[in-house]
């Protein structure tokens, strides 16, 4: 292996180990909203450092990586990184937003017990799981698979988004706890979304084929924000 | 509401990048089933490639694969070896260059070359471009002061030499040199310049001088390089064709030669994965 073929190396690496960290945060962060564990919540938090440090860390590699002017498969490898790097990092932090809710919620009695959004966490851990693995395995067929179940979490935030409206227009104590709620829908949508832009990437570096912005978006507003 | 921002229109084709080498009509030189042999060995496998008029195409690939013995074809340089032959056609123009009887002095003044090593005459820098005008009948001293200042302009090298047209050309530097030898190409106002490797011998500033006058000649002329440097074909190549030991394995956009190579053997090549 030459010392070129070593580092590109390392830099995948660095990248899976950043998506195992990222989709751990996310695991625990809905766990400590479902067991009500603060602590949990808290070890989140403490921890999305770490994919600070190796965002840095990949750009860094892929900065001296450039400078040796790599061409083909390896170009596109180096700039899907960066992008990739950048979806698990802010996947990062849409945990720790998770978590620190999580906390806010464990102040108050439980409003109902969770149903869609363990089956939402679900989802999108398994969108971006399969994205990771197609990656690992340049498996674009695989990674396109994954872009259509964006619109199942979608959907899934609006129809959260609507029942926790009229939980707030039956009872004004529920509203704190409903805008929690909302907003853990919320993040985990966009975790969804990144997954599919990792999805995107993989196509990318897999056929050379940028399918970024193909698919027709009838409803491009969504859900409403987060509060 | 969505009528008041219609999306706009996306292009066909990927934004910036010219045409693929199939769809091109108008092209200048066209090679088809073209060999050429050095005494028994085959060093040209019948190559057809069809060169666009006023891009820059770069030819690659590992030494002796053939991208320079293909260059000299297209102004008939391999005459000037014994035991070369040559089988197939090769088009300039339209017109048949390998018939015997072409006149090749004209082929060449319609073919211009720059050679790797800069090899200017020991005559004055003057001198040097106007050697090629006066060999070719122009006797004119205001003439041929027009066509050295135009020459030098197109060259990138009028401001650094116009005091001093009358000294020795080898006292330019090397950079100078090959800048003054693209001058010399161009003042009999070739259609195509061929061009081995140019900038290989050159300091990365003469080699930026060079390229950015690559460049800019474009814009008049068909020029056709042989380089090593990939970097350099990426730069300022429109199509790069991609050879190995004597086939063209790959003719395409330079962009799409360098991102996404169809063959395993370009991929293999310019990720330095070679043999």
């Amino acid at each position: 292996m030459t010392h070129f073929e070593a580092d590109i190396r390392g830099l995948r690496e660095r990248l899976l180990t950043m998506a195992s960290l990222a989709s751990t945060a996310v695991r625990q962060a809905v766990k400590a909203m479902i067991d009500r564990d603060d602590d949990l919540a808290n070890k989140v938090e403490d921890e999305d450092t770490a994919l600070d440090t190796l965002e840095k860390d990949v750009d860094e590699v892929a900065v001296l990586l450039l400078l040796r002017a790599p061409l083909a498969r390896d170009l596109r490898l180096i700039m899907v990184a960066t992008k990739i790097s950048h979806d698990l990092e802010r996947v990062g932090d849409e945990a720790t937003a998770i978590a620190r809710r999580a906390r806010e919620l464990n102040r108050e009695p439980l409003l109902k017990p969770y149903v869609d959004l363990p089956r939402m966490a679900n989802m999108v851990l398994e969108m971006l799981e399969t994205a990771i693995s197609a990656f690992v395995d340049s498996n674009s067929e695989r990674a396109r698979a994954v872009i259509p179940r964006d619109k199942e979490v979608d959907l899934l935030n609006k129809q959260l988004h609507r029942e926790l409206t009229s939980f707030i227009a039956e009872n004004p104590a529920n509203i704190s706890r409903c805008l929690n709620l909302m907003a853990i829908s919320k993040r985990l949508e966009r975790i969804g979304d990144h997954a599919k832009n990792i999805a995107e990437e993989v196509v990318y570096f897999s056929e050379a084929q940028d399918i970024r912005h193909t698919q027709p978006n009838p409803d491009a507003s969504g859900a409403p924000a987060a509060p | 509401m969505s009528d008041v921002f219609p999306p706009r229109p996306r292009p066909a084709t990927e934004s910036g990048s010219p045409p693929s080498p199939e769809a091109v009509q108008r092209s200048i030189i066209e090679t088809e089933g073209l060999s050429l042999f050095y005494g028994k060995a085959q060093a040209l496998k019948s190559i057809s490639l069809k060169i666009q008029e006023k891009v820059v195409t770069a030819f690659i690939g590992p030494s002796g694969c053939g991208k320079s013995t293909f260059l000299r074809c297209f102004n008939r340089m391999n005459d000037l070896i014994d035991t070369v032959r040559v089988q197939g056609q090769c088009r300039i123009g339209g017109e048949d260059i390998l018939g015997p009887d072409v006149d090749v002095i004209e082929l060449r003044k319609r073919v211009g070359m720059v050679f790797q090593k800069s090899n200017p005459f020991p005559k004055s820098i003057f001198e040097n471009i106007a050697y090629g005008l006066r060999l070719h009948g122009t006797r004119d001293r205001k003439t041929l002061d027009e066509v050295v200042e135009r020459s030098l302009r197109g060259a990138a090298l009028w401001d650094e030499v116009k005091d001093r047209l009358h000294e020795s050309a080898l006292g330019l530097s090397g950079g100078q040199q090959q800048r003054l030898c693209i001058a010399r190409a161009i003042a009999i106002r070739p259609e195509i310049l061929l061009m081995d490797e140019p900038a290989s011998a050159l300091d990365p500033i003469a080699t930026m001088k060079v390229e950015e006058l690559i460049l800019d000649l474009k814009k008049e002329f068909t020029i056709v390089i042989v380089t090593h440097n990939m970097q350099q074909a990426t730069r300022i190549s429109d199509y790069t064709a991609f050879f190995y030991i004597g086939e063209l394995i790959e003719y395409d956009r330079t962009t799409r030669i360098f991102t996404n190579p169809q063959r395993k053997q370009t991929e293999d090549y310019v990720t330095g994965r070679f043999g």
